[in-house]
């Protein structure tokens, strides 16, 4: 097995339902940043039935808010955040076709069991890499809720942007296997 | 009496929220090196690999360590025979806090108002903890503390009748519901005694000493080994996906407390660890 799968994002099925806990990833494409307070909002426009900023078919939200660039940065900082925050939002996500999220640490059953669900994938990356991240973020443009600072929606280009899956479409669980393997 | 002008106390403070966001201090590089040798898991090495790779940019000064430049938590040590002209203590802090996020490019990540949660956009207030010491010094230590890792942090009141096993249950239990999404490998800051809130400010106290170095108290030094070992047997690991360095150290800090009580905090900190003391 190669040491990398190589995925595209916007991803297709074909690609979700491939990929395993536990395996690096690396992902090219398009993604889009989303926290706290980006997701709060973003529920309320389903709530009232507005669109969206973005598509979310096929998607994949990074849980980042970056440090502000300096003058010739893509962009500054860019480590994920605590995945688990966003659990309460994910259920209306998931309905309008978002496919993948990318964040730090663990998530809650009732996610894991939507991830299975609705054939979704959850990734993790290096939490506090966040200088080294930044590299593989080629183009990052601010395509809504600009009031929000570091929580606005920023559309991301990336290359070779390294991940682990961290919960699979079959409801596979890294982080349980990682503990029953090194636990004593 | 001695006399410092409130500018000065500024323009450290500015500094100290640059550098400690962006060098990370020797002692945490060291504890990191040597998780890397010890670590038993192919991924928990190459985590640790790229975290002491990350700070190396760090240095660099173009990119802070972490997007997350933390909350500005600030202790000062004020001496009682000090006097600060030309401005007021803790105005003079605030000012450094936004001066220092905004010079360098640091992350503004506080909100005015915790329901209302709109961002106050220079990241201040700090939260500042002061204490008047003899001499006429003023030490200003600023720490850049992630709110990811805090969240994971608890505190209990514990029936004396729990003893130090009550305490060792109430740490691991910490570490295994809260490490995982706290950007282990973590260090741990205990305070045991006091009341509520001292066992709160013990906890965080015992994270500025430096990384693993022990407790002058035999006793002490030999429950934070304890308590490693047991964290460390999670088998959680470097970001949770794994191995035997789930923390960095374990630090307490006690106090006396009340015949009815035995508080207990844990303040969880992640591995950007982000501390810098001046002395004026």
């Amino acid at each position: 097995m190669p040491e990398f799968v190589r995925i595209r994002a916007p991803m297709d099925e074909a690609a979700v339902l491939s990929l395993r806990a536990g395996q690096k990833v690396l992902i090219s494409g398009v993604l889009y940043s989303g926290r706290d307070a980006t997701h709060k909002r973003m529920i309320e426009l389903i709530q009232k039935g507005e669109p969206l900023p973005f598509d979310l078919k096929g998607q994949i939200i990074y849980y980042l808010g970056p440090t502000p660039a300096r003058p010739g940065q893509v962009i500054g900082s860019a480590g994920p955040t605590t995945s688990s925050r966003m659990d309460p939002y994910m259920l209306p996500l998931y309905e309008k076709g978002l496919k993948g999220t990318i964040g730090k640490g663990n998530r809650s059953q009732e996610v894991i069991d939507l991830i299975k669900k609705y054939k979704a994938v959850h990734f993790s990356n290096i939490g506090g890499a966040a200088a080294l991240i930044a590299k593989s973020i080629k183009k990052c443009d601010m395509i809504a809720f600009k009031d929000l600072g570091t929580e606005a929606i920023y559309r991301l280009e990336v290359e070779d942007f390294y991940c682990i899956v961290a919960y699979d479409s079959e409801g596979n669980d890294l982080y349980k296997e990682a503990m029953a393997r090194y636990g004593r | 009496m001695r006399q410092i002008e409130a500018k000065t106390i500024t323009e450290c403070v500015e500094r100290l929220c640059i550098e400690a966001n962006y060098n990370l201090n020797e002692d945490l590089i060291e504890a990191l090196e040597g998780a890397q040798r010890k670590e038993e898991s192919p991924v928990g090495i190459e985590i640790l690999t790229q975290l002491i790779e990350n700070a190396r940019i760090g240095r660099k000064g173009t990119y802070p360590v972490c997007q997350d430049t933390g909350f500005a938590v600030i202790f000062v040590k004020i001496g009682q025979g000090l006097e600060i002209m030309g401005g007021d203590l803790y105005e003079a802090i605030t000012r450094g806090v936004a001066q220092g996020y905004k010079k360098g490019y640091l992350r503004a990540s506080i909100v005015r108002d915790p329901l209302a949660r709109v961002n106050t956009g220079d990241n201040t207030p700090p939260v500042i903890h002061t204490e008047v010491v003899p001499g006429d010094n003023l030490q200003l230590t600023v720490m850049a503390k992630g709110g990811g890792c805090e969240n994971m942090s608890r505190a209990t009141m514990l029936i004396p009748a729990k003893g130090k096993q009550g305490v060792i249950d109430f740490v691991v239990d910490t570490a295994r519901r809260g490490a995982i999404s706290a950007c282990p490998p973590i260090i741990l800051g205990v305070g045991i005694g006091g009341t509520l809130e001292m066992s709160t400010l013990l906890a965080k106290k015992a994270l500025l000493r430096p990384v693993g170095r022990s407790h002058q108290d035999s006793t002490t030094n030999e429950l934070e080994r304890e308590l490693l070992e047991k964290v460390n047997d999670l088998g959680i690991g470097p970001q949770g996906w794994g191995g035997r360095t789930t923390a960095l150290a374990v630090h307490v800090e006690k106090y006396p407390c009340h015949i009815a009580s035995l508080p207990v905090a844990v303040n969880v900190e992640c591995h950007s660890h982000r501390v810098k003391t001046i002395v004026l």
